[in-house]
């Protein structure tokens, strides 16, 4: 065959590197700028000039002292609780005949798809000392009267923001070490049975052996992923005088805004974050392994007998908790005139009328909603595509910056990248604020690491070797791109844009310093309300904003479906 | 009162003759059609958000060519929202409405608003407008005590601030934000006024549940949350009675603060004869006994009148506002309520 050598060449050029020295540029400007103009603002004084006051203060002031420590604390609460709950669940639902795990598995991404600050909403409506549904039975139940005696749950106290956050983030430790059981080849452990180990035996000493990386990886995720939430502390902590650093950071905001002082807050938790990541990646660097033989097929499941009722007690005491009694209380609050009071002569649609034909930030909220939702999910999906094939495959010089930027913004709290995203952007040149677009880049950014984790699981399970046998074939590395990897990662991608998508329409701790009237979400509209107790229109956008999002996956769920068949 | 009224008569017809400019104050034909042409009008209030929707349909269905937005939330958040946009050049608001009437001479020192003066205004007594037309108080409510009536007895009910500092009360008591709420920052400052920081000092030992706003603390003990509200809206509290929720309003006999709503026109709103007609129309007898009514809030329109069974303002001793004295200790009172109350 013939080919004009000069067409040949021109094919033949690798356009990788500089595609790839592009997306570092691109991706420092979005991750590394904000944080940049954090430090640079959280080292001026009033006048402009070079000072560590604001350090000073921060570290020396009890009122910024005294969050950072109740942040650390609970943060690691909420990590052992989740890893405490969470590690048992996935070895039932991986190695036991545990029954109905399909349903249990569609629980565990209910609760990962719900927006923690709706959970912790509920919570409020659960369990509220005193007029909470919860401590209402319990008074009811036992003849006792709220404020004489205490109450069961008291849901406002660091105690219950520790308790609902794990709710919400149990789902990621969950599926680390789901997906390192699937991984572990079963041979291990089933050589342990067959030389007459009992199943707890097996599961303590081959299993859990296996998984301590994905234990510890997740509980670092939940660590992180408490740190960075905004709106449960703002919702259960804030009531009891407990401030938290994401509560501290938003009310150093009030006009006029200390932003220096917000800066200085901002980076301490920056550097704690960037410091255990890097404690996780050296726990996984050394303990990881690859398994060269794939999936694993055909492990025997342990029959549980006579456990698969504490077994199933576990899921239902999650479960119930993060999505039975929140969604429940959140369909009752929204048929009620009064949320507190017994539902007979008490149901109504009043809410819903409100919400949907008087409330004149509905619409505008859920346009905007939508419209960041889509726009993040797809430019983030094709970002993470680019930079997860270039850094995974290690194609080029940059591989590992790309990583590292995509990875990076994981380390940035919503709330702290908004401080970042407010200092670059609400001054010339670029003026962003009161833009959808200044928000559309903070879910970009926040959304790059998850998609990134997802994007890489898809891409991993495709071996290179593929790509190089048709290389060596003679096809250029795009050709190799689509011809191959693509058809085989297509799964993985609309995965990866359902979860930016589903991550951007709860984001609330970023948007909560972005927004603008014309600019506002249904997530900050909703604190809006909860600022002045508006439980019933909370509810019905609640129920609105579950719909929606479980419409998506649905949807999605069916065409990937019907793609593949 | 009535010669109180005819002085203030006069004084609005000078300050109209000298300082207001002499484009149109009703709403004419010409500024209805301008108005139409603008489409919209964006009004920014801290009045809770029931209310400010209930305001916007009976707008709606008076000038269906006019589509309103209405952005609530907290006087002290508008505050912040506004300021702001506007550092950042964004110039969304058209009218705003705030129960902190120092943010109006705030805005005013800055140049922000727009003289206007509505024709009803003309009728307001002078202590409750800007000689110069920039902006008159739209609504007024006291900021009250308050219990649950099914978890406190009328007779075991407190009946003043300092009451409150007994024991039996901890745990039990809720209250709202200065930080957040312009009624309970013009709260604040009359009740340290009148019983010193040592007051508030005393009763931030006894465990009060912190929320934002006024809007909510009535919600809260109609709720049966806690039983005993430190501060909220009394127009709250008649929306709550008129729902026939447990509750039961308190005037401290130390005092109830008294706390005027002004709503201003910005110099720079994206639509600026809508929102002269908006307005104009909030502050019609028509639109002030609506609020009245429905929003339980006081008008200071001369013929509006309050329905039976609310305690007339003259028998209420009140701690009344003072926003001007108030201005320059905001950033403060903000500053040590948080030190004692938290966020």
């Amino acid at each position: 065959m013939r080919v004009s050598p000069l067409a040949n060449r021109f094919q033949r050029v690798d356009w990788t590197a500089p595609f790839s020295i592009a997306l570092v540029v691109l991706l420092a400007a979005l991750v590394l700028l904000p944080m940049f103009r954090l430090l640079l603002t959280s080292l001026r004084g009033d006048a402009g000039e070079f000072s560590l006051e604001h350090y000073r203060q921060i570290f020396v002031d009890p009122a910024f002292v005294k969050p950072l420590l109740t942040t650390l604390w609970t943060s690691a609460a909420v990590g052992v609780l989740c890893v405490v709950a969470a590690a048992p669940m996935s070895w039932l639902v991986s190695r036991t005949d545990l029954p109905a795990k399909r349903l249990l598995r569609t629980l565990i991404l209910a609760s990962f798809v719900t927006p923690p600050f709706l959970g912790a909403f509920a919570w409020v409506l659960l369990g509220g000392p005193n007029a909470g549904l919860i401590n209402q039975w319990y008074y009811s139940l036992f003849g006792l009267k709220p404020f004489e005696a205490a109450p069961l749950i008291n849901i406002f106290s660091a105690g219950g923001m520790v308790f609902v956050m794990a709710l919400y983030t149990f789902p990621y430790v969950f599926t680390f070490v789901a997906n390192s059981l699937d991984v572990i080849p079963g041979e291990l452990e089933e050589a342990s049975a067959i030389l007459g180990a009992p199943a707890w035996r097996t599961a303590v000493e081959i299993t859990l052996p296996l998984v301590v990386p994905a234990l510890l990886a997740g509980f670092l995720i939940a660590f992180l992923q408490s740190m960075t939430l905004f709106g449960t502390p703002a919702i259960l902590a804030l009531p009891a005088g407990i401030d938290t650093m994401t509560t501290k950071i938003w009310s150093l905001f009030q006009f006029p805004p200390q932003l220096g002082l917000a800066a200085a807050v901002s980076l301490p938790l920056l550097l704690i974050t960037v410091a255990l990541l890097r404690v996780q990646n050296a726990i996984m660097g050394r303990r990881g392994y690859s398994v060269i033989g794939g999936k694993s097929t055909g492990t025997r499941l342990i029959r549980l007998g006579a456990w698969t009722i504490p077994a199933l007690a576990l899921f239902v005491l999650v479960l119930g908790s993060s999505i039975v009694l929140p969604y429940g209380v959140l369909l009752r609050t929204a048929f009620v005139k009064n949320w507190s009071a017994p539902v007979a002569g008490n149901l109504s649609l009043e809410h819903w009328r409100f919400v949907f034909f008087e409330f004149s930030q509905t619409r505008l909220a859920l346009q905007n909603t939508f419209v960041l939702g889509i726009a993040a999910a797809t430019a983030g999906t094709i970002l993470v595509t680019a930079i997860g094939y270039l850094s995974l495959r290690k194609l080029v010089w940059g591989h590992r910056y790309l990583g590292f930027l995509a990875t990076a913004p994981v380390a940035i709290p919503g709330i702290v990248l908004a401080v970042g995203l407010f200092l670059s952007y609400t001054q010339p040149p670029f003026v962003l604020y009161g833009t959808l677009s200044i928000i559309f880049l903070a879910y970009l950014t926040k959304e790059l690491p998850v998609g990134y984790q997802q994007i890489g699981a898809a891409l991993k399970s495709v071996h290179p070797e593929l790509e190089d046998a048709s290389r060596i074939f003679g096809a250029t590395r795009l050709r190799a791109l689509l011809d191959i990897t693509a058809p085989l990662i297509r799964n993985g991608v609309i995965a990866t844009w359902i979860f930016i998508f589903i991550g951007s329409i709860r984001e609330l701790s970023a948007t909560i310093l972005l927004f603008t009237a014309r600019t506002k979400t249904i997530s900050v509209t909703m604190f809006d309300l909860r600022e002045s107790n508006d439980w019933g229109p909370i509810a019905v956008l609640s129920i609105t904003m579950l719909l929606i999002t479980f419409a998506m996956i649905l949807l999605i769920n069916y065409f990937t479906e019907k793609r593949v068949r | 009162m009535s010669g109180n009224c005819l002085r203030t008569i006069g004084a609005a017809l000078v300050a109209c003759a000298i300082a207001v400019p002499s484009n149109g104050q009703e709403t004419t034909p010409a500024m209805l059609a301008a108005a139409a042409k603008e489409g919209k009008v964006v009004w920014y209030s801290s009045i809770d958000v029931k209310v400010a929707e209930t305001v916007a349909k009976a707008f709606r269905a008076d000038y269906p060519n006019i589509q309103i937005e209405v952005e609530r939330s907290g006087s002290e958040r508008v505050f912040q929202r506004i300021n702001q946009e506007y550092q950042s050049g964004i110039k969304n608001v058209d009218v705003v409405n705030s129960s902190d009437a120092s943010h109006f001479i705030f805005w005013k020192q800055q140049k922000w608003l727009a003289p206007h003066t509505p024709p009803d205004v003309k009728r307001y007594p002078a202590q409750f407008k800007d000689p110069e037309g920039y902006y008159a108080a739209w609504r007024a409510t006291l900021s009250v005590m308050g219990y649950n009536t099914n978890l406190v007895s009328a007779k075991d009910a407190p009946t003043g601030y300092l009451d409150l500092l007994d024991p039996k009360w901890k745990g039990k008591l809720v209250k709202s934000h200065p930080g957040y709420s312009g009624t309970s920052l013009t709260g604040t400052y009359a009740i340290t006024k009148a019983l010193g920081w040592d007051y508030l000092e005393t009763l931030a030992k006894q465990g009060v549940q912190q929320l934002q706003s006024t809007t909510a603390t009535p919600k809260s003990i109609a709720s049966g949350e806690r039983a005993v509200m430190v501060d909220g809206n009394e127009y709250n509290m008649f929306i709550e009675i008129d729902a026939k929720s447990p509750v039961a309003i308190i005037y401290p006999k130390e005092g109830t603060p008294f706390v005027t709503s002004p709503t201003a026109i910005f110099a720079d709103a994206p639509h600026p004869n809508a929102a002269r007609v908006l307005q104009n129309f909030l502050y019609t007898a028509k639109i002030q006994q609506l609020t009245v009514n429905e929003g339980g809030t006081r008008s200071l329109h001369p013929d509006v009148k309050d329905p039976p069974g609310r305690t007339p303002l003259t028998q209420i001793k009140m701690l009344p506002d003072d926003p001007a004295a108030m201005l320059p200790l905001v950033a403060d009172i903000k500053k040590r309520y948080t030190a004692l109350f938290g966020n």
